[in-house]
């Protein structure tokens, strides 16, 4: 657990702290919250339950963004059918009403699906600023082990009450595998 | 995602995942079937059989868009044929992909998460193979962007009212949110193999689809937003798809197709023949690549129950055509249900009776459910049951039509057949390859089955 602290805090994206298990992240990820540290950053192989909550993330705009997609869909799908059958291509058969909404269902809905499920792939994609093929994290060696057994928190040098020494010392007490310096 | 995935003790059925594994075992498992598992000669002569009839397919689409439709058996009044049947029965096999990664997760059915990945994928494979039918069956494929609507030079647009417009708004919707759903639940796997593997070519590959991801907990909660809503999505899609179908049927004159049965017995059917696909599928793949930690006997005799649920509720719809049949004082209904009993036919729907209803009547029973060889045999039979029955719905009921002056035979041609073949090629092609490409058990779901990643919120900040 040797690591050699630079003084510069803007030249390092931030410190990383290695764990062992999901449950010693999310006790991490608490603790740095409660210690006052907002820009943190947990990742883990696999969703774990309470981790984006305890470090201050409660609500994700990706239900906003598929009921906006959904509704265009279904909007859009029903106001196009109108406008063919009743104004622009109109059909008379025998007499039956132009604006034969029943037949007009099916298209709408499947139409809300198809813009609410692109949405909610796009949306999911787009906000979590996605693709991004460099990220400082992926400079650490270690960090190789996030998508398979191991667990990270980051503090980032962003943060105002980062202080690379005073951060460090916090981290080491969380009882870390091994603490590295991210580089930016 | 499943979360709430812990068996209680008293759970004494065979669990979901072998006990031993670990979050970097269950990776490597699964990771190096892609990565480092070298090509056996079973794979490629196996590889080899399915090309060739994908290339037979190849070949029948050629000819075919030479001729025209004439190579194929359907006349006037059979205009549907091998087409429609085959389209409907390779749409139905989707289904059950679809029921699995969407439905089950909805009913967090933890067991779900080992067989989902490749049912999605058996799902798009099926609804490629689903698609090339109407495709073809326009007789100018080339011009089958006229179903869309789209400003043209004609001035003309589809008709929304039309079975058929609606069928196609349908199928591309669920082929794409199909596409979607696989490949928002594979992101987090392609992390895994681009971090796993060796060669920097691989790397570059699966970092690219893996899009930078990272696995930060911000982006875990929107995924598993999107995730959630995504199968809330494709729930309601999946029965609408079958009951558009249906309604190709439902909603035209001829006897045996007007009823109102045809959407939930269609949907019921078609999740029947999907789960018989995946244990056809499933039972020699985990016997090849030495999965049978992770689709265990108790997925394979979920799928059993599910098989006779279903089965069951197919079985009803026949006794109900049947019934209306005889209750709705119908000549026509009732010379249908006599046609089928005692027409050309017959043999045909007497063997759709006892592959759909009979046979699989033995799931009752435990030890046919666990044995993988009954299993598979009744499975397969149930597939050839389910082809029948959309044979029966589509032959049968133009074949005899009101007017005795319009009655007609249907006889396939060797292009039928071999049309038919070619997609199986096509489909056990593209399988042949995702096996060997992608992660075929979702990596980080798998995780979620273990214990240990359930954290628990430390005592002090409950608030």
């Amino acid at each position: 657990m040797s690591t050699s602290i630079s003084t510069n805090d803007a030249a390092i994206h931030g410190l990383m702290a290695e764990f062992d298990s999901a449950q010693e992240l999310l006790d991490a990820a608490h603790k740095a919250h409660e210690a006052g540290y907002q820009k943190v950053e947990a990742y883990s192989p696999f969703p774990v339950e309470g981790l984006a909550e305890a470090i201050g993330f409660h609500k994700n705009r990706v239900p906003l963004v598929v009921l906006i997609g959904g509704l265009i869909g279904g909007i859009s799908a029903y106001a196009m059918q109108y406008w063919v059958a009743v104004i622009t291509y109109p059909v008379n058969v025998g007499g039956r009403p132009f604006h034969s909404w029943p037949s007009f269902i099916i298209v709408t809905f499947e139409l809300t699906i198809l813009f609410g499920g692109l949405a909610s792939a796009i949306g999911m994609i787009a906000l979590n600023g996605l693709p991004m093929p460099y990220h400082p994290v992926f400079n650490v060696a270690e960090f190789a082990k996030a998508s398979d057994n191991k667990f990270f928190l980051v503090v980032e040098s962003s943060d105002p009450n980062f202080d690379a020494a005073r951060t460090h010392s916090f981290l080491s007490g969380l009882g870390p595998r091994m603490i590295a310096e991210v580089p930016s | 995602m499943a979360t709430n995935t812990q068996i209680p003790a008293a759970d004494r059925r065979v669990p979901v995942i072998a006990p031993g594994y670990t979050f970097s075992t269950i990776g490597e498992k699964i990771s190096n079937i892609v990565l480092s598992r070298p090509v056996s000669l079973g794979w490629i002569v196996g590889f080899l059989i399915v090309f060739g009839m994908m290339n037979m397919l190849m070949m029948c689409l050629g000819y075919l868009f030479i001729k025209g439709t004439g190579i194929w058996g359907i006349n006037i009044p059979i205009g549907w044929g091998f087409a429609i049947v085959n389209f409907v029965w390779w749409i139905g096999i989707g289904h059950a992909g679809t029921l699995i990664s969407a439905i089950l997760c909805l009913l967090r059915q933890a067991w779900r998460n080992s067989i989902n990945r490749f049912a999605e994928a058996m799902t798009l494979f099926a609804v490629a193979c689903a698609g090339i039918f109407p495709l073809a069956h326009t007789g100018r494929p080339w011009l089958a962007y006229w179903l869309f609507p789209y400003p043209n030079t004609m001035r003309y647009w589809p008709n929304f009212r039309s079975p058929l417009v609606w069928d196609v708004v349908a199928v591309s919707t669920y082929g794409t949110i199909s596409l979607v759903f696989w490949f928002v639940g594979l992101i987090p796997d392609f992390a895994t193999l681009r971090d796993k593997s060796e060669s920097v070519w691989v790397q570059r590959i699966y970092g690219l689809l893996a899009m930078g991801w990272r696995g930060s907990a911000r982006h875990w909660h929107r995924y598993e937003t999107a995730y959630l809503l995504l199968a809330g999505l494709a729930t309601p899609l999946v029965l609408s798809v079958h009951t558009v179908v249906s309604f190709d049927f439902a909603v035209g004159i001829v006897p045996g197709w007007h009823t109102t049965i045809f959407p939930p017995y269609f949907v019921a059917g078609a999740i029947y023949s999907g789960f018989a696909m995946v244990v056809c599928l499933a039972i020699p793949i985990r016997a090849i690549y030495g999965l049978k930690d992770f689709i265990t006997e108790r997925h394979l005799e979920n799928a059993a129950k599910v098989m006779l649920a279903t089965g069951l509720i197919v079985a009803y719809g026949y006794f109900m055509e049947a019934f209306m049949g005889w209750y709705s004082g119908s000549q026509f209904d009732s010379f249908l249900l006599w046609n089928r009993l005692h027409g050309p036919y017959r043999y045909v729907y007497l063997a759709l009776l006892l592959c759909n209803i009979g046979i699989p009547q033995v799931f009752w029973l435990k030890k046919f459910r666990v044995s993988t060889f009954w299993l598979w045999i009744i499975s397969f039979v149930v597939l050839v049951g389910m082809w029948l029955e959309r044979f029966i719905i589509v032959v049968v009921s133009l074949s005899r039509d009101f007017l005795t002056s319009s009655w007609g035979q249907y006889y396939p041609t060797k292009w039928d057949w071999m049309t038919f073949a070619g997609t199986i090629g096509l489909f056990l092609t593209a399988m042949w390859l995702f096996v060997r490409i992608l992660p075929m058990i979702s990596i980080f779901e798998m995780r979620t089955l273990l214990p240990e990643s359930h954290a628990h919120e430390p005592a002090e900040v409950k608030q």
